[in-house]
């Protein structure tokens, strides 16, 4: 289309550059909030209904705060979110113009399903003492269901974007719409389901972390041992799950855009019983310095050591996905990936045998470490999909640049953006740290009375 | 012209009107808490804002969200053009919406004095720019300074204009006009009477100023956008625009009689007046030359997303319904609760 190219050609690479920028601060941001907004609501049931059954006053205060840190995390996530559904016009214009019919179904729907999530988090939160027990729990519920849906419809689009479907071009224009096609297109089960353990394993670990710190600095009562039990082992149960949904997820990839899994392996030639290689940097089409394992990118890949990979030599270089960025991205999501499963075998190890936490420091340093490791895994898998994907933001239909909105000047969009996000992230961490320490626990943005609450 | 389309563009512009009447009182809280005065003078009416607004501002978002996510579904091709051309004041509202939002969370958690302060100066301060910025959109593209197309519109004088001036100014003073009398009816609620005397009093004022902005408004319109103004004068606009007039002047007079939750009603109808009348005197065009049947996405998407927003009604009445039941219901049985054993 030769407006479309006209457009590439207005977008400077410095506009591009800080578009992506801006996209990747706001969205990295927010997918971490996000994670703690599906996966904490069923870990704070869980201690919440421990707590109700055993009269455990441990649990109880847990659920408290962890109930009022999910208030806060809800409206920053809120906001974050908001800006998102702003920069999808701001910065991708031409992404929206064209496509955002075919998308807009599953943000209609996680519209829906973040609006039932605020009225039952303001319900679950106001009601703390206001409803009995079991009631209350069941208002939760809708709270873990709508927060898991979110998680869905929002990825779904994103799977689209990989696997464009349910549409017709013709002459540039979109006809012949068939939106349920295209949210559940061929991407949509790997992507949905790995997300979503992801955010579970990041909620999980995450709150576990601050547990483990508590403990490392001495305080080893049931209060702390019990926030660090509940949600690690719902983490550590999900790992070994998730490894085996990634394998599914590199299989899709691996048969549907074989140009994404060169780059996240670093093939440049088409081959049979391709090697694995694991680290390593790419120089001159070769990947250098790795270490090789013969025949096992073959046998993960297509479970045959004489399969077929097909090489970044079958498309132009321009349509290269940056390969380091790429492989880098994914080599450290899977390893951050295997280094929380042996974190949960040594668990499981222990408690096996002694029915306790293991008691030595080193168990508890890796365990602090935990939380920004499964954090890390996170944001490097989504950089795996996303810079993977590139040049194209619909896989080979649109390329990003030709997305990205050419007016002149984005680049103090993104320095403004990132200036708010600094003290965003100071300002959440440190209120954040006062819902964990402070009596009385503080007050979460939902409730509606500060004098209402005497809190445990 | 395509009924759905037509039916789209209706439940945008509902989505919108909430918004605006919901989210702008909600602005329009911060704008008061800004010139509540004094830490200690302040408090009491900081505490009434708080009060008002706690519930609901989460709420609020999702209008916004709602009508972002149903203009790139239904109207595509626009909302590309709006969002590229207007990129600047956009980027604003959105780090204002960012900045209140948090510090208004953050606010609430913080108990120290200093932290109140920083966190609700920041609050306020965004909560009066934001509604500046937006209504200053609403301003470029009513006086068709955004053409059809990605960035084709002037980056600058799309939104700093004389008609976005207006537009920017009145939504500012829609938003706390809106915020006094709610909040009025609120103090009032709670027994505070020297409270609401004092939101009344504010609520007379911004009243009138709001009616003088919204003349000049006119007269801005006149030498600006000259289409809009026949439609809205003498066109088929002109019954919205008379209801929103009428609206206003009783408005004035039910503050002055003190009829608190009455004015609630007719401070509402004067906006939505504006409101529809500025979308009646643009019908059918949504840019310049751009009919809604022309931008409108397939009928298969239009009919996909009203059939899940039905769906999603059919949800979230209960839902709030049991919201606003369970807190009557929570008053009377305060004392039951986790701690009793049971």
């Amino acid at each position: 289309m030769v407006a479309s190219e006209l457009l590439a050609v207005a977008a400077s690479p410095i506009n591009l550059l800080a578009a992506r920028m801006q996209m990747a601060l706001s969205l990295g941001w927010h997918i971490i909030i996000a994670c703690f907004g599906v996966g904490m609501p069923a870990i704070t049931l869980l201690a919440e209904w421990k707590g109700y059954r055993t009269g455990d006053v441990s649990c109880q205060l847990l659920a408290r705060r962890w109930a009022k840190a999910m208030g806060v995390l809800f409206a920053v996530g809120a906001v974050s979110g908001t800006i998102l559904s702003f920069e999808m016009g701001l910065l991708w214009p031409g992404l929206m113009g064209t496509y955002g019919q075919v998308i807009g179904l599953p943000f209609t729907l996680e519209g829906i399903a973040f609006f039932i999530e605020a009225i039952f988090l303001g319900l679950y939160l106001y009601a703390w003492e206001r409803l009995p027990p079991r009631q209350h729990m069941l208002t939760g519920i809708p709270i873990v269901i709508a927060g898991v849906a979110s998680a869905f419809f929002v990825v779904t689009a994103n799977a689209w974007m990989n696997q464009p479907t349910g549409f017709e071009l013709e002459q540039g224009r979109v006809v012949g719409v068939d939106p349920w096609a295209a949210m559940f297109n061929p991407a949509t089960p790997p992507q949905t389901v790995h997300m979503i353990l992801a955010a579970f394993m990041v909620a999980g670990f995450g709150m576990a972390s601050v547990y483990a710190a508590a403990m490392l600095r001495g305080r080893r009562d049931r209060y702390h041992r019990l926030g660090f039990l509940i949600p690690f082992t719902v983490a550590a149960v999900i790992t070994p799950v998730q490894i085996g949904v990634g394998d599914w997820a590199a299989h899709f990839v691996a048969s549907n855009q074989p140009v994404k899994l060169a780059a996240m392996e670093g093939v440049f030639a088409t081959e049979r019983g391709v090697p694995l290689h694991i680290g390593g940097i790419v120089v001159d089409g070769e990947v250098r310095y790795a270490l090789e394992i013969p025949y096992a990118l073959s046998l993960l890949a297509h479970w045959n050591v004489n399969a077929e990979i097909v090489g970044l030599n079958e498309v132009p270089p321009s349509e290269w996905p940056p390969v380091n960025i790429t492989h880098w991205a994914f080599q450290i999501m899977v390893a951050a990936g295997f280094a929380l499963l042996a974190l949960g075998v040594w668990m499981l190890w222990v408690w096996k045998r002694r029915r306790d936490i293991p008691g030595t420091r080193w168990f508890l340093r890796a365990a602090v470490l935990a939380g920004p490791a499964a954090v890390v895994a996170l944001e490097a898998g989504w950089t795996t999909t996303e810079v993977g994907r590139q040049p194209w933001v619909v896989y080979g239909l649109l390329r990003t640049a030709e997305a990205v909105n050419p007016a002149p000047g984005l680049i103090y969009g993104f320095l403004l953006v990132a200036a708010v996000y600094v003290v965003l992230t100071v300002a959440t961490v440190y209120v954040l740290r006062r819902i964990a320490r402070s009596k009385p626990v503080p007050t979460a943005p939902q409730e509606r009375d500060v004098t209402d609450y005497p809190v445990v | 012209m395509s009924l759905l389309a037509e039916v789209t563009m209706a439940v945008l512009w509902v989505g919108l009107t909430a918004y605006v009447l919901f989210g702008g009182a909600d602005f329009g809280g911060g704008v008061w808490d800004l010139f509540a005065g004094g830490t200690e003078r302040g408090r009491e009416q900081r505490t009434l804002v708080e009060h008002s607004i706690g519930p609901v501002w989460e709420a609020n978002h999702v209008w916004l969200i709602f009508v972002i996510v149903v203009m790139w579904t239904g109207i595509p091709s626009v909302f590309a053009a709006v969002a590229s051309t207007l990129y600047i004041p956009l980027t604003l509202v959105a780090l204002g919406i960012i900045a209140r939002g948090a510090a208004f969370a953050f606010r609430k958690a913080s108990t120290e004095v200093w932290q109140q302060r920083l966190f609700g100066a920041t609050f306020a301060f965004s909560s009066l720019v934001t509604p500046y910025f937006l209504g200053a959109v609403a301003g470029g593209i009513v006086s068709g300074r955004v053409p059809a197309g990605i960035a084709e519109g002037d980056l600058v004088s799309s939104w700093v204009n004389p008609t976005s001036a207006a537009t920017g100014v009145l939504a500012v003073g829609v938003a706390a006009y809106l915020a006094a009398v709610y909040l009025t009816r609120d103090a009032q609620r709670q027994g505070d009477l020297a409270l609401a005397e004092t939101f009344r009093r504010r609520a007379l004022g911004t009243g009138l100023v709001v009616g003088v902005l919204s003349l000049i408004g006119l007269l801005v319109l006149r030498a600006d956008a000259p289409g809009l103004y026949a439609a809205l004068t003498s066109g088929r606009a002109l019954p919205l625009f008379v209801l929103s007039v009428v609206s206003g002047v009783v408005s004035l007079l039910l503050l002055w009689w003190r009829a608190y939750l009455a004015v609630r009603l007719t401070a509402a109808l004067a906006v939505t007046g504006l409101l529809w009348g500025w979308a009646v005197g643009q019908y059918p065009y949504l840019l310049p030359g751009v009919r809604i049947d022309e931008a409108a996405a397939t009928e298969a998407v239009l009919g996909a997303t009203l059939v899940s927003l039905a769906v999603g009604a059919v949800l979230l009445i209960p839902s709030l319904w049991w919201l606003y039941a369970s807190f009557q219901r929570g008053h009377s049985e305060e004392s039951r609760g986790h701690g009793d054993p049971q």
